[in-house]
Formats: C-alpha cells, structure tokens, sequence
C-alpha cells in the first residue's frame, strides 16, 4: 500500500470546443478545479462531462492503457488520457493546462477527431500476418526468443494514433504514411512467420514513400507504448537497402552519399553530397548556393580538411559495411 | 574549479557551412577559460542518413570518434544537435548491448583502437549549464542583451528522444517545454519569446526529399518566433541555423506569408553578452543579415 499522501491543488484547464455539427470555428471553454495527486487525465475529461457540461464528448472505453481510444493531447503531448497522471502532467507543465483533441484540423465534436486518415493509410501497409497457415499440424511452428526480440516490441501498438497526429510530416502532408503505419509494417516484416512479397515495395512505392520522414523523435516521445516508432522507420530503410529494393532516388542517394564521402575525404562533403543526391536536381539548388557562397559558406571540394587517419576510417568503411547499393 | 577541459568533435558543418559557429565556439571557449581539444581525426557522424543506409557502420564509426576522445580521457562535447545525437546513441547502444560493442571493438582493432564507454559525450549548451555554470556566465556579461527579445529555437536532436539526452546531461530537460535555452538567454540578459515552435522541427533532415514539407516547418517556426515580437532567433544547432537562415524565400514562398529574422548560434549570443567583439563571431557569414550588431 502506498504511504504518499493523496493531496490536492488547484489546476485551471483551456478545454478545446468544437461541434462540426453546429459551430463555424472552434472556441476554448476555462475550467478551474481541485486535482488530486491520484488522477489521471481521463478523470478531469469525466468530470468536466459528469459536473459541468453533459454535452462534451471525448472517447474512451478500457481505461487500462490498451484500446488506444482516449488519445489527446494536453498542452502539445500526445497522451493517453487513462494512462497519463495528472501529478506528471502538473509536473511538466504548471497548473495551467490546455486539453485539445489529438488533431485540430481533424475534429469532429470536442476531444473526438475523424481518425480516418489514420486507419486508411493503416490498412495500406497490409497490416496482419500474411502466412501459409496448415490447419492440421502434426508439430508446434516454433518460434525462437531472438526470432520473436525482432519485432523489437512494434507488435505492441496500440493504434491509438498519438505518434500519427504528433508527426510534423502527417500534419503537413497528406501522402505521408505516418510513423504508425510505418511501425506496423516493420512489425510484420520483421515477422518470420511472414510471407509477404510486396510489403516491403508497397511501402516504398505508397503515397509520398518510406522516405519523408523529418527525423524529429516526435512519434517516439509521443507514444505511450515506447514502441519507438522513428526506430522502425529507419529499420525499414535498412530492409529497403539490403533487399536490393532501394531504387535510386533522392532520399537513398542521399542515404548513401554518406558513405561515398566518408570513405573520400572521413568528413562529410556538403556540396558534393547535394550533388550526387540531386543530380541534375541541383540547379534548383543554385540561387541559395550563389548567396551562401557569397557569405563563405561554401567551400569547394578540394578545400575540405580531411579527417586525420583517412587511411583508418577508410579501412573501417571497408571491412565494415553491410549494405549495397 | 579547475579548467574545464573537453574533447571537441566540431562536425562536418562547422568547418564548412557554418564557419561562423567554428568561429564564436572557440572564441566564446576562450573567454570562458574553456580549453578544447579538437578531435582532428574525427569522421562524419553519419547524421542520421548513414545510419539508414548501413547502420552497423555508422556505429563502428561513431565509435571509432569516441574512442578518441577516450584516449584523451576526456568528456566529447559536440556543437551540433545532430552530431550529439548519433555520438549518444552509438554510445547508449554499446553500453547496453555487449555483443554489439564486441563486434564493433572487433572492427576497431583493425585500426588499434577499442571503445571502452568511458567518456561522456555532452553538447556545448550542457556543458555549459552543468559544468560551467549559468550564474559564473552572468556575472561574466558586459554587455547585457536587454533590448532584446530573444527566441530560442532548440533543435529536435538535442531535446529528443528525452530518455537517451537525459542520460547524457546533469540538467532534466523535457522535451515538450525545454528550459536550457531559455535559461542561457536569460543569463545572457535577454528576454526570451514564448512561442509553439520553439521544440518543433526545423525540417532540415527532408530538405532534399521532401522540400515543401521542410520549408513550411522552417517557415512555421520563424512566423511563430516573429509573432511572438522576436528581435532574433538562437540555436543550438548549426543545422536547424542553415534552414532558418539560408532558406527564407523557400520558407516564405511554402507558408505564403513573408518570414525572416536573423538567427544567431548559441555560441555567438554568449559571445556578444561576454563582450566578444562581433568580428570574431563571424556575423558577416550569415545569408540574413545580422542588422543589430
């Protein structure tokens, strides 16, 4: 039994309103209350509802962190609200707290958002084991401990959406798959049991392609399972790479730029790296690079200081790389 | 206090992009009585986009920077979000993965060097608060910058993912409403700018792929420094400063409203409170000028 003391304090909430079914533009409703060091965010959406406005909705359903239904966000972070306590929350951010749903721009009534985005571009990754299943086994399919530490705990997800909505690229951009889809393909790529073909290309090849991601961390604070998903996106790179089903494009050339520097010069070298990625791309490159130049912030190729001991990291790129291209 | 001594890994941008963050960070070391020793046979990080090419060579090569530092025996500091990143990454997968750090040390001796985990790996900015200290810098400051207000632009890499960067600093800093910036600008005498953008993403890392997406984020963010009545921007980050200083016509073009403000590094701030003459700061290579100086 716990021996903290249960204490109390003031906190006041901005509350997201909006009825899309009524309202033109969304407004924010103050609520000032008592919080207990015992509740969690969903407790205050319950009470709002229970003691000030019958009329504010906001979903939920298990209330043990694993239907992924009650997903909002309390000033900017994503949250699960059954799962977030309101003593972390008070924590972080003071006692003045905004609650919004996860998407603004995606908002149906208050807390609940239209999340059919999300499932569209879920289903597209074909997101279930995709396996010659015999019915009638004469053994057990074993799988081994490393085998199943591969899917490195994607199969957790939860869909409860918080890294999709917390993802600049998704908010931005429509074709973009999201940090969750992309999750739940690894999950199942990473499968042994999986025998998918056309994943891996699908994924590739859909909307704006595996390879837009801003590499922000994002969806990794975001999610409440620590799945990791920007984790599984570079997986996914790397599976790209070393099936041999990384075609040549911007995004890969400039992956493996990297690597063509390194093993020239140790360093990286800027304009050459932009080059072999853009190709004939480059030109659309040229007025800030005129006006970077202008400033010294160019140096050309044969002006570049080389790494000390180039002849190690040359050796090391050498007997150490794993991946073609 | 002794001297505070630190194994320097400067990154790829400041000997090229970036000159002037090369500029004010030794400057800025010199008047902080800071001694830096530049670790000249340091590679490129890899910044992310090695690592999705061929991840097991990034880490032998990661390792490969820190081992040198080890052999120093000192704490690596990096003046980039990016390089702070990759450098705490490769170190937190080896220290926690024994057969990893085996099969990279079996790379390394090839070269005869090994990775032992001994030396911290910390950026500029924490070395900063957790060792020098942020009230040594204010009695330091001559020229308070009090006119101003200041927005600080932290960069993704430095406050992200929290777990692995409070592993690296003394100093808890959450990702959702950092304070370290905000901290250093206030010890600087300058007023900070409370505005949504300050913790987002700069866009740099998509540039090439996806350039409408990078350049409405890079417009994002100074709109809401400039609504938040900024005088400047300041980062940590030489990366987030080449989006915000040099692509202000793409940033402008992808938000439809007209964005600019100059940006200083971190580095150059201190350098203007501490009385560093601007010459040494290397304000003539910034693409928006610098106006107040």
């Amino acid at each position: 039994m716990s021996t903290n003391a249960i204490t109390t304090q003031k906190v006041n909430f901005k509350v997201f309103r909006f009825n899309a079914d009524k309202d033109y533009l969304p407004y924010y409703e103050d609520y000032s209350m008592d919080v207990t060091s015992e509740e969690v965010v969903l407790d205050i959406l319950n009470r709002i509802k229970w003691d000030h406005d019958g009329s504010f909705s906001y979903r939920r359903s298990c209330r043990h962190g694993i239907c992924g239904t009650c997903a909002i966000k309390v000033n900017g972070r994503s949250t699960l609200a059954c799962k977030e306590s309101m003593t972390e929350m008070i924590k972080v951010f003071g006692n003045e707290l905004t609650i919004e749903p996860l998407s603004k721009k995606r908002a149906v009534k208050d807390m609940i958002i239209d999340k059919a985005d999300f499932w569209e571009k879920h289903e597209q990754v074909t997101p279930f084991l995709d396996a010659e299943i015999d019915e009638t086994p004469t053994s057990e399919n074993l799988v081994t401990p490393a085998e199943a530490n591969a899917l490195d705990e994607a199969d957790l997800c939860i869909q409860c959406g918080a890294c999709h909505y917390a993802c600049p690229v998704v908010e931005l951009s429509d074709d973009f798959m999201g940090p969750a889809a992309f999750a739940a393909a690894y999950r199942f790529e990473a499968d042994v049991r999986d025998g998918n073909e056309s994943r891996l290309t699908d994924v590739n090849q859909m909307g704006s392609g595996v390879w837009d991601c801003v590499k922000c961390f994002e969806c990794a604070e975001a999610c409440p399972k620590e799945i990791n998903p920007i984790e599984k996106i570079g997986k996914l790179h790397n599976m790209l790479f070393q099936s041999g089903q990384a075609d040549s494009n911007v995004a890969t050339r400039h992956a493996v730029g990297f690597e063509k520097s390194i093993k020239r010069v140790g360093v990286l070298d800027e304009g050459g790296l932009v080059l072999y990625s853009e190709l004939a791309g480059i030109v659309k490159h040229m007025p800030v690079a005129i006006k970077m130049f202008s400033k010294g912030k160019i140096v050309p190729p044969w002006g570049i200081t080389k790494s000390d001991n180039l002849d190690e990291i040359q050796k090391l790129v050498k007997s150490s790389s794993t991946a073609k291209f | 206090m002794g001297k505070l001594k630190y194994a320097l890994f400067t990154g790829c941008t400041a000997k090229q992009s970036t000159p002037e963050q090369m500029m004010s960070t030794m400057a800025v070391a010199d008047k902080l009585g800071i001694e830096l020793v530049e670790l000249t046979e340091a590679s490129c990080c890899g910044a992310s986009h090695l690592q999705d090419y061929d991840d097991f060579l990034s880490l032998v090569l990661n390792a490969r920077n820190i081992a040198y530092a080890e052999k120093h025996g000192l704490t690596m500091v990096t003046i980039c979000n990016t390089c702070q990143l990759n450098t705490a990454m490769t170190k937190h997968r080896l220290d926690n993965n024994a057969d990893l750090k085996a099969r990279v040390n079996e790379k390394l001796e090839e070269v005869g060097l090994v990775y032992a985990g001994t030396s911290k790996i910390t950026h500029f900015l924490y070395a900063i608060i957790d060792d020098f200290g942020l009230d040594k810098i204010k009695e330091m400051v001559v020229t308070p910058l009090s006119q101003f207000n200041i927005a600080p632009f932290y960069g993704c890499h430095n406050i992200r993912p929290s777990e692995l960067q409070n592993e690296t600093h003394d100093t808890p800093e959450n990702p959702y409403n950092p304070t370290s910036l905000d901290d250093l600008i206030i010890a600087c005498g300058g007023n900070t700018v409370d505005y949504d953008e300050k913790n987002k993403c700069c866009g740099f890392h998509a540039e090439l792929q996806a350039p409408k997406v990078a350049a409405a984020l890079t417009g994002n963010a100074i709109a809401g420094a400039m609504d938040g009545n900024a005088d400047w921007m300041v980062t940590p980050c030489p990366l987030c400063h080449l989006k915000l200083d040099t692509q202000t016509h793409h940033a402008s073009v992808a938000i439809g409203r007209e964005v600019s403000l100059p940006v200083l590094h971190m580095q150059q701030m201190i350098g203007l409170a501490l009385g560093c003459p601007p010459e040494t700061l290397g304000m003539k290579h910034h693409v928006t000028k610098v106006d107040f100086v």
